[in-house]
């Protein structure tokens, strides 16, 4: 057991990605793409977090990440924290930041919009404010974070 | 605006839209000129709109451009199972301007970034309708003298119409006060009383129609459909509230005028169409001549 937690706490080189909204631990590991990574990721929901009351937290071992992906995740967790670390040191910490424009990642939930009728790139602009939504490049509709799937 | 699309409202500035709406009387005293001799303009239809189709290929008729195009997706290779994509690229070939109507929202903005010509939206779905819009100002312009400091009253369907939407949101552009008469149940959808909001101007709310006839310059009349209606009983109720009669218009301003998308059904009573206040069947022939406009200016034949 004890040997267990000293595997998961210590990434020798890779990407940690913490405070992570609890129940969006599963649709982040979707986001990076992580269920086909052939590297050790470990990953806890319903952490203690003093921050956030619960917490989730992904580790992905030999894994760093372009910011175009892991900016994917302020989506659906606008507070998550990315730590590189290599030779067990923490190198960076950046905190997610959500891009402008969203391409080819959500689903436009307009059932009528054109983009879930014909082979077509999805394409939001950001809408920033208290919530995040991202308005149809085509349809002009609004999809929030409570509608949002992923393509 | 030589060889801009139109798709949405805003995707023209004001500036664009009032030079358009100067072009537009032009036109209105002056409407066969054969500018467009040499061109082929393509009015793709995917689902039946009598109406606007017809407006648009009066337009270019009377300016001497050749129509090709369907009138219904049955008539067209969609039946075959063609994208929307092909079908552009194709048209794209044989037109040199594409007006589109289509079910599907947003299908209007992915055929102008497919097309290698010009596309003018004539309705996307519930999403937007511009020249609709446009004919709209032209009709307050043309009967009011100005698009600013009128009180512009939207009744009816608020909440799916999208003549509506998209005409308060252009009018934000010409400081004037809105007020929104509908049943509780179909009121304007948040996102454009914000629009409203943001340009720093006044809305109300009503549920009576009486109580904006007073004081309104605009009355701009939609209809409420039966099948907007969960409980059947509630639409009985409020059935009436958002009808118009001769007798109401007692007291109304002289200048005012009652606009109307059209097809109307009975929201609009028979004994006002010989009314001063009237207005609505001149502003379906408007559109001629906005499109008139429209279509000039995106194909070069005027600046």
């Amino acid at each position: 057991m004890v040997k267990k937690e000293l595997i998961v706490s210590a990434l020798e080189n890779g990407t940690v990605i913490d405070h992570i909204a609890s129940k969006e631990v599963f649709r982040v590991l979707h986001l990076l793409n992580l269920e086909k990574c052939e590297e050790t990721v470990y990953m806890g929901s319903n952490l203690e977090s003093q921050k956030l009351g619960r917490k989730g937290i992904i580790k992905v071992a030999n894994r760093y990440f372009a910011p175009e992906e892991l900016n994917k995740i302020a989506l659906v967790s606008p507070n998550a924290t990315v730590i590189e670390i290599r030779n067990f040191e923490v190198v960076k910490k950046t905190k997610v930041e959500l891009p402008s424009q969203v391409k080819g990642i959500v689903k436009c939930m307009n059932p009528n919009c054109i983009t879930n009728h014909e082979t077509i790139e999805t394409n939001f602009n950001v809408v920033s404010g208290d919530e995040v939504k991202l308005k149809c490049h085509f349809c002009e509709k609004f999809t929030t974070k409570d509608n949002m799937e992923f393509c | 605006m030589k060889n801009k699309n139109l798709i949405s409202i805003t995707d023209f500035s004001k500036e664009e839209q009032l030079h358009l709406l100067d072009v537009a009387e032009e036109f209105a005293k002056n409407p066969r000129q054969r500018i467009l001799a040499d061109k082929v303009v393509a009015t793709l239809f995917f689902e039946p709109s009598t109406r606007t189709r017809l407006s648009f290929e009066s337009a270019a008729n009377q300016l001497g451009a050749r129509i090709i195009g369907f009138s219904d997706a049955s008539n067209s290779s969609v039946t075959k199972g063609e994208t929307l994509k092909d079908t552009i690229l194709m048209v794209s070939n044989y037109a040199d301007l594409i007006v589109m109507r289509h079910p599907r929202e947003g299908s209007a903005r992915y055929a102008s970034e497919v097309a290698k010509v010009p596309v003018i939206n004539a309705g996307d779905g519930a999403n937007q309708h511009p020249t609709q819009c446009l004919l709209d100002l032209y009709s307050i312009r043309k009967t009011q003298g100005r698009l600013d400091k009128l009180d512009i009253a939207f009744v009816g369907d608020l909440k799916y119409g999208r003549t509506v939407h998209s005409l308060a949101q252009a009018l934000c552009n010409f400081d004037c006060t809105f007020h929104f008469v509908s049943p509780a149940e179909l009121k304007m959808p948040s996102y454009v009383k914000q629009t409203v909001k943001d340009h720093h101007l006044e809305y109300h709310q009503y549920t009576e129609l009486s109580d904006v006839i007073p004081f309104a310059d605009i009355i701009y009349m939609t209809r409420v459909q039966r099948e907007r209606f969960a409980d059947p009983m509630e639409y009985e109720r409020v059935k009436n509230s958002c009808i118009l009669n001769k007798a109401m218009l007692k007291g109304c301003k002289e200048s005012m005028k009652i606009l109307h998308p059209l097809p109307r059904v009975n929201e609009i009573a028979t004994d006002v169409d010989n009314t001063p206040y009237a207005y609505y069947f001149q502003q379906a022939h408007n559109g001629v001549f906005v499109r008139q406009a429209l279509m000039s200016l995106i194909l070069g034949a005027k600046e």
